[in-house]
């Protein structure tokens, strides 16, 4: 089952290459990783989705706690929870397609954030199957490029991942 | 407040943390820091001939008396030598601390003369590791190194020194932290008193109770409530290789140890009981066979230390987290407190059936009136030196014979490399432990494959006068793949016979000590014996054992822990 696992890390040199380590020596799986420092400079937040059994999912929070350098995690799919992605598409837009594209970006909700005569550079943000339906929906044929965030996530309500 | 340059607090630091030794080699990104060593005189640094001696000397140590060993080397080539050393201490969880010299940080990224990224070629065995990036931080990452390697569940910490945070011209205003707070490191200091409750529950009702334990009880330094409460229960205990000595193996209670090579009533115990009580040990796949398998039988109740070695294989009833001595302490008293006691007849029928298997086999093999067979000069080793002698192994057969046949009934004597199976392991830790035991016999058991693996070191053993007793047990091959091949492959011995073996007396001699051959029955008490009164003396003793000897008992591959083949030609 595909979980999110949402991890405060110490900012330091190293710590995350440790955690990404962690996954190929336990031939654990990534399937997206997002890090960036917190308010608190001295911390990272990491979000990290993979998939296993529960056995597996339960190896990999005791093991990624293990690391000194964690300081503390939740699997945000235990419980209710916002997970966003942020993807930038390229497609090729000449045409009649540059009304098609515009229809469908309008209803996926995203923006259009960059113009040429023959390209429209698109944003988009949601959940993950939300990115994969719109990339259904305009085809591959007419995709120039796809760049994806990976997950970041948040527990829903007054639960909260801090010291 | 004194003001030290960074190689001088480093000295210090290791002054203040009442470290006696450091094992290693100098080399140019080491060079401050043995100026450094070179100015004082409370820290000996001994110097071995590779470095990955250095760190089973530290090893040794550490097995030894429970404190954290500590290794010195320069960077490149002698930090990525100590790697097989670390991976070692790292899988027995030994508390070590590794000194790396590396480049300056000038230089780090540009492919400098013997550059290695160590922090980054250590990270998948250490516990953790340190990188120096300001000389000013080096007593506080020192005491952090010893403090993570030796508490919690320990194992080895690597610290990488750019050059230029040891160099003499910067000086620094010193002083050793006196504690060490780390927000993200914070390990359990007793275990869950629920938790506690329901097991020792389970052990008050439980009708064929048996007790698996392992390193951990060693590590945590728990023998005696470990023992105590054993016998205040009175049930049947066995150990692993690693918890070999964590109780004594002379006692009537006690079933030898478990696994691929353990003894069938311990086997069979495990695998016919209704109720375990892990402490310290983690269903490694040596000890489980066939984890599907596994004691059908079963609930199991699990102490450990570290959170993740629970339900790792095997899925567990209760899980207890917490330091092995205060969670068996705990248990202890409510075992004493509580008015239920187990079962007696059920105890008794157990038992009963226990001393039956026991009879069954019993650990026997078979002699030769002529042939010495290596099972006897383990024996014959442990009644000369009374059962009390600190012995390392080297990895093969003559492993598993040693701690078959030789009963210890003390922890921290049994001193072999358990996780990681590294050759070349014995020699050195042999000779970390004499070091500090002098009065005390140290006997290092070995093949001829084994102990060429880092024979160099009796180079270092004539230089600091370390008399260890090197007891090769030499069947002229590398006696377990050869038994595997024996068992699996239809005798096929790929590469597993040893051509042109060395004069072992010979090579003895050269580096200064003594040899003696044995190679005719008759001779082998009398030898051993005059071997064992040169006190002073290294003696290697190269001693012709039957060639065709197997192992056993051992696992039937895949099985339940109750396949074994009980000899070449007995399946159970």
């Amino acid at each position: 089952m595909r979980r999110i696992i949402s991890v405060l890390l110490e900012n330091e040199p190293g710590a995350l290459s440790r955690v990404v380590g962690l996954f190929s020596q336990r031939n654990y799986n990534i399937e997206t990783l997002t890090v960036a420092p917190t308010e608190d400079p001295t911390l990272s937040r990491l979000t990290v989705t993979t998939s296993g059994s529960d056995k597996v999912i339960e190896q990999i929070t005791k093991q990624l706690n293990k690391l000194i350098e964690v300081v503390k995690l939740v699997d945000l799919t235990e419980g209710a929870h916002i997970e966003r992605e942020m993807m930038l598409v390229k497609l090729k837009a000449t045409g009649s397609q540059r009304a098609e594209i515009k229809r469908t970006v309008d209803i996926f909700r995203g923006q259009i954030v960059d113009v040429t005569s023959s390209v429209y550079t698109v944003q988009l943000a949601g959940d993950s199957s939300k990115l994969d339906g719109f990339i259904q929906a305009v085809g591959t044929s007419g995709i120039l490029e796809v760049v994806r965030t990976g997950v970041s996530g948040i527990a829903r309500g007054e639960k909260v991942l801090s010291l | 407040m004194e003001l030290l340059s960074g190689a001088d607090m480093l000295i210090r630091s290791l002054q203040d943390e009442g470290i006696e030794h450091v094992y290693g080699y100098p080399g140019g990104a080491a060079l401050h820091i043995y100026d450094a060593l070179f100015r004082q005189d409370k820290v000996k640094h001994i110097l071995v001939r590779h470095e990955q001696a250095a760190v089973h000397m530290a090893d040794g140590y550490a097995r030894a008396t429970g404190k954290p060993g500590t290794v010195l080397v320069t960077s490149g080539p002698g930090a990525t030598n100590t790697i097989t050393g670390i991976a070692t201490a790292f899988m027995d969880s030994i508390p070590m601390v590794v000194l790396c010299g590396q480049v300056a940080s000038t230089l780090i990224g540009e492919d400098a003369f013997q550059e290695t990224d160590m922090i980054g070629v250590s990270r998948p065995v250490v516990k953790h590791n340190l990188s120096v990036r300001h000389p000013e931080e080096i007593p506080e990452i020192i005491r952090k190194a010893y403090y993570i390697a030796s508490t919690g569940r320990p194992g080895p910490v690597v610290v990488d020194i750019p050059k230029d945070m040891t160099a003499p011209n910067e000086r620094f205003e010193y002083s050793y932290p006196k504690k060490v707070k780390l927000r993200s490191y914070n390990p359990a200091v007793r275990g869950h008193a629920g938790q506690i409750k329901k097991a020792v529950d389970m052990l008050m009702a439980a009708k064929r109770p048996v007790i698996y334990a392992g390193g951990g009880v060693i590590l945590g330094k728990a023998s005696d409530q470990l023992t105590e409460l054993t016998r205040k229960l009175g049930f049947p205990i066995t150990n692993t290789l690693m918890g070999i000595g964590c109780y004594p193996a002379t006692d009537k209670q006690h079933l030898g140890w478990l696994g691929m090579h353990g003894t069938y009533e311990a086997n069979m115990a495990m695998h016919h009981s209704d109720l375990i009580l892990c402490v310290g040990a983690r269903f490694d796949d040596r000890v489980t066979n066939a984890t599907e398998k596994f004691c059908p039988g079963a609930r199991i109740i699990h102490i450990d230390i570290d959170p993740a070695s629970i339900s790792k294989t095997i899925d567990v009833d209760v899980p207890i987290v917490g330091p092995v001595d205060a969670v068996l302490k705990e248990m202890l008293s409510l075992v004493k407190e509580s008015k239920e006691k187990p079962e007696a007849d059920a105890l008794a029928a157990w038992w009963k059936q226990i001393d039956e298997w026991r009879a069954f086999h019993g650990m026997r093999y078979e002699t030769s009136p002529d042939v010495i067979k290596p099972q006897e000069v383990v024996e014959m080793l442990w009644k000369l030196t009374n059962g009390d002698a600190f012995v390392t192994t080297d990895v093969g057969q003559h492993q598993m014979f040693t701690a078959q046949y030789y009963k210890f009934d003390k922890p921290n004597r049994w001193i072999n490399s358990g996780g990681l199976g590294t050759m070349g392991f014995g020699l050195p830790a042999a000779m970390g432990i004499k070091l500090t035991h002098p009065d005390d016999e140290v006997l290092c058991f070995t093949g001829e494959g084994s102990i060429q693996m880092n024979i160099q070191e009796l180079s270092t053993c004539k230089q600091y006068d370390l008399p260890v007793k090197i007891i090769n047990l030499n069947n002229q091959a590398l006696g377990m793949v050869k038994q595997w091949q024996d068992m699996n492959y239809e005798s096929r011995h790929s590469q597993s016979y040893m051509e042109s073996l060395p004069d072992f007396i010979k090579l003895a001699e050269a580096y200064g000590h003594v040899g003696v051959r044995i190679d005719r029955k008759e001779d082998l008490e009398p030898k051993l014996k005059e071997v064992l009164a040169m006190k002073d003396k290294l003696v290697f003793v190269d001693i012709y054992v039957d060639r065709f000897e197997h192992v056993y008992p051992m696992q039937v591959a895949r099985g339940s822990m109750k396949d074994m083949w009980l000899s070449k030609t007995e399946r159970v």
